[in-house]
C-alpha cells in the first residue's frame, strides 16, 4: 500500500467522521437531557433520507435546497415522538425506555417499507457533483458538501446550546432537571425541545447523505450502530465530544479497512470502542 | 395462592405440557410449542443476568451462536455427538462470557447495553468472514436418519418436542435454585444498587461473571437444540442483534426478574409472531412488523413491569 492511497483514505475518513459526528450529537442531545437512548435514531436518518430524495423525485427539489424542509420535518417528528412516547416512559425502567424506541424504529422500518417498497432509490444528477483533485488527493464534491454540512451545522448547534438563552436553558435541564423548573425552566417544553433538535441534526446529515448515498429502509441500521458507539467514544451527553468521537470513527472505520481488512472495518471501529471503555469506562470526555 | 395449590397447579400443568404431543399429532401445533419452549429457555437464561442481576445486555446472540457453531463443528469435524457438542458449546460460552465480562462489567447503564451490543457485532462480523466454519454461507449439519438418540436428530418432533421441553425445565430449575440462594439475593443486590452491594461487601464483579456464566451457559444449549433442530445454521440466523432483541423482549414482556415471565411471555410472543406473519406476512409488505413494532411501543408505555407486574398488582387488590 502506497502512502497516497493511505492519506486518501484519511481524507475521505475525516470527511465522513464529521457526518456521523452530526448524526451522534443528535442522540448525545437527547441523552444528555433524559437519560433515554434512542434506538430509533437510524429510522429518523433513513426518513430524512427518503424525505429528501421524494423532494427531488416529486418536486426536483435539490437534496440541498429541500434541507431545511427536511430538518423542519425531522423537527416535527422529534417533538412529536416525544409527545407521543416519551413522554409516557419517563419514570419507566431502563429497559421500558429501551423498548419503547426499538418498538418505533421497527415500526418506522416496516411502515417505510410498506410504503415505499425494498428498493434502493439515488437522486441522479445533484447540483453538487463531481470531484476535485488536490495535491495529487481526489475529493468528491458530494462527501466535501455533506462533510463540510455537517460540520456548519455543528458548530450552529453548539453555539445555540452554549450561547443562546434556550441553549442554556436546555444545559440547565440537562444538568438538574429540579433545580432547573425551580428557575422557572419549563423542562417539559426543553425535554421536547431536545427531541425536536436531536432528529433536526439527523434530518441535516439524512439530507446531505442523500446527494451520494443510497436510500432504502434499512440503511438507518448501520448508521445507528455507528453513532451509538461514536456517542459512547465522546462520552453520553457530551455534544463537543461527540465531534472528536465522530472523526476517530470516521477514520478507524477507513484505515481499519485498508490495513486489515474492507469486511472488517466496522470490527475495527467496534474494537477500538471497547479498548477505549476498558481504559476509560465513561468514555473519551463523558462524566459519570 | 396457597402453597399446595400452587404445587398442584404445577403437576396438572406439567402433565398438559406432556400429554400435548400425544394429542396434537401434527407437526405444526408441535414446533410453535417448541419454539415457545426454545425462546423462553433462551428469555428464562437472558433473565438470570438482566432480570435478577441487573446488567441489560443485548449480545445474547453471541452465546446461542457460540453453541449453535460448536456443536455443529464437532458434528462435522469429528463427528462427534451434538449432546457432546451441547456440553462442549456450552463450556465455550462460559469461557467466552468471562472474557468478554472482563471489560463490559466495568461499564454501567447504557453504556454496559451498548458495550454488549458492540460485542454481538464483533462475533457476527467474525463469523460471516469466517470461511472454515462457512462464512455468510452458513453450515448444514450433515443429515443422519439413523434414529439413534445419540445423532439428535429425528423425523418426529415429538422427540424434540420433550428435549426442548426439558430444557426449559433446567433452566427454570436453576433460576428458582439461584433465585432462593445467596447468590441470588447477591445478584438482586448489586441490580437494586451496586455501589451499596460492594459497600456490604459484595464482590460485584466476581458475582456479576457468575450470573454472565451461567446465563451463557443455558443459552448456548439452546443454540445447539436450535442446530439440531433447524439443521441449517448462518451468522444471520443464529448470531443477528435482531435475535438479542428478541430474547429480552420476550422476557420484557412477560416481566423481568420473575420466574415464570420470561415463559409467560414466550407463550404470547411466540403465537402471535406466528399469527401476524400467517395472516399479515408474506406480502412483502412487513405489515406483521408494523403491528409488532406498534405492540412493542404500547406495552413498554403500558405495561412496562410485564404482565407478571399486572398479575402480582391483581393479587394485592384482592389479597
Amino acid at each position: 500500500m502506497t502512502a497516497e492511497v493511505l492519506l486518501q483514505g484519511i481524507v475521505s475518513g475525516l470527511l465522513m467522521g464529521f457526518v456521523y459526528a452530526l448524526i451522534a450529537a443528535g442522540l448525545s442531545l437527547i441523552f444528555g437531557l433524559m437519560e433515554i437512548v434512542n434506538f430509533a435514531h437510524g429510522e429518523f436518518l433513513m426518513l430524512a433520507m427518503f424525505s429528501t430524495y421524494w423532494a427531488w423525485a416529486l418536486w426536483r427539489l435539490d437534496p440541498v435546497v429541500s434541507l431545511p424542509l427536511t430538518a423542519a420535518a425531522l423537527f416535527l417528528l422529534g417533538f412529536a415522538t416525544y409527545q407521543g412516547l416519551i413522554r409516557w416512559v419517563l419514570g419507566a425502567p431502563m429497559l421500558a425506555q429501551i423498548f419503547a424506541t426499538f418498538g418505533l424504529a421497527i415500526f418506522l422500518r416496516s411502515a417505510a417499507q410498506a410504503i415505499w417498497g425494498v428498493d434502493f432509490h439515488l437522486v441522479k444528477d445533484p447540483l453538487v457533483q463531481g470531484r476535485i483533485s488536490l495535491a495529487g488527493l481526489f475529493i468528491g464534491l458530494p462527501q466535501l458538501m455533506a462533510s463540510v454540512g455537517a460540520l456548519l451545522a455543528f458548530v450552529f448547534l453548539n453555539w445555540f446550546i452554549s450561547r443562546t438563552e434556550t441553549g442554556l436553558a436546555l444545559r440547565a435541564t440537562a444538568q438538574d432537571r429540579q433545580a432547573a423548573s425551580l428557575m422557572g425552566i419549563d423542562t417539559e417544553r426543553m425535554f421536547a425541545l431536545g427531541w425536536g433538535i436531536g432528529a433536526a441534526c439527523v434530518g441535516v446529515a439524512g439530507a446531505l447523505l442523500t446527494i451520494f448515498f443510497y436510500v432504502f429502509p434499512d440503511v438507518g441500521a448501520s448508521f445507528a450502530l455507528l453513532a451509538y458507539v461514536t456517542v459512547a467514544l465522546g462520552g453520553f451527553g457530551n455534544v463537543p465530544g461527540t465531534l472528536v468521537a465522530g472523526v476517530v470513527v470516521g477514520l478507524i472505520e477507513v484505515l481499519g479497512g485498508l490495513l486489515i481488512a474492507p469486511a472488517l472495518k466496522y470490527v475495527a471501529v467496534f474494537v477500538l470502542y471497547l479498548l477505549v471503555v476498558l481504559w476509560r469506562p465513561q468514555g473519551l470526555f463523558g462524566r459519570f | 395462592m396457597p402453597r399446595p395449590l400452587t404445587f398442584t397447579a404445577g403437576l396438572v400443568a406439567l402433565a398438559l405440557l406432556l400429554t400435548f404431543p400425544l394429542v396434537f399429532t401434527l407437526p405444526y401445533p408441535r414446533d410453535v410449542m417448541i419454539r415457545i419452549f426454545l425462546y423462553a429457555t433462551l428469555a428464562t437464561a437472558w433473565n438470570v443476568l438482566a432480570g435478577y442481576c441487573g446488567q441489560i445486555s443485548l449480545g445474547h446472540a453471541v452465546f446461542f451462536g457460540t453453541g449453535a457453531y460448536t456443536s455443529t463443528v464437532l458434528v462435522k469435524s469429528l463427528g462427534l455427538t451434538p449432546w457432546a457438542g451441547m456440553l462442549a458449546g456450552a463450556a465455550l460460552a462460559v469461557a467466552l462470557s468471562q472474557v468478554i465480562g472482563y471489560p463490559v462489567f466495568r461499564l454501567r447503564g447504557h453504556y454496559f447495553a451498548i458495550a454488549t451490543i458492540a460485542v454481538g457485532e464483533i462475533v457476527q462480523t467474525f463469523m460471516i468472514n469466517w470461511d472454515w466454519v462457512g462464512g455468510a454461507r452458513g453450515l448444514f449439519i450433515p443429515i443422519d436418519r439413523t434414529g439413534s438418540l445419540l445423532a439428535f436428530q429425528f423425523r418426529d418432533k415429538q422427540v424434540y418436542y420433550y428435549i426442548a421441553l426439558g430444557l426449559l425445565l433446567l433452566a427454570l430449575w436453576v433460576t428458582r435454585r439461584i433465585e432462593r440462594s445467596r447468590t441470588g439475593y447477591y445478584f438482586r443486590a448489586i441490580r437494586e444498587d451496586q455501589d451499596a452491594a460492594a459497600s456490604l461487601g459484595i464482590p460485584v464483579a466476581r458475582y456479576k461473571q457468575r450470573a454472565m456464566a451461567v446465563s451463557a451457559a443455558l443459552t448456548a444449549l439452546g443454540g445447539t437444540f436450535y442446530a439440531q433442530y433447524i439443521l441449517f445454521i448462518d451468522p444471520e440466523s443464529v448470531l443477528p442483534l435482531s435475535l438479542s432483541i428478541l430474547i429480552c423482549l420476550i422476557a420484557v414482556l412477560g416481566g423481568v426478574g420473575t420466574l415464570w415471565g420470561p415463559l409467560i411471555g414466550a407463550a404470547i410472543l411466540v403465537p402471535l409472531g406466528e399469527a401476524t406473519r400467517i395472516y399479515l406476512g408474506g406480502t412483502g409488505k412487513a405489515i406483521d412488523l408494523l403491528i409488532y413494532g406498534f405492540l412493542i411501543m404500547v406495552i413498554s408505555v403500558v405495561q412496562p413491569g410485564g404482565i407478571m407486574a399486572l398479575a402480582q398488582r391483581g393479587r394485592r387488590r384482592t389479597g
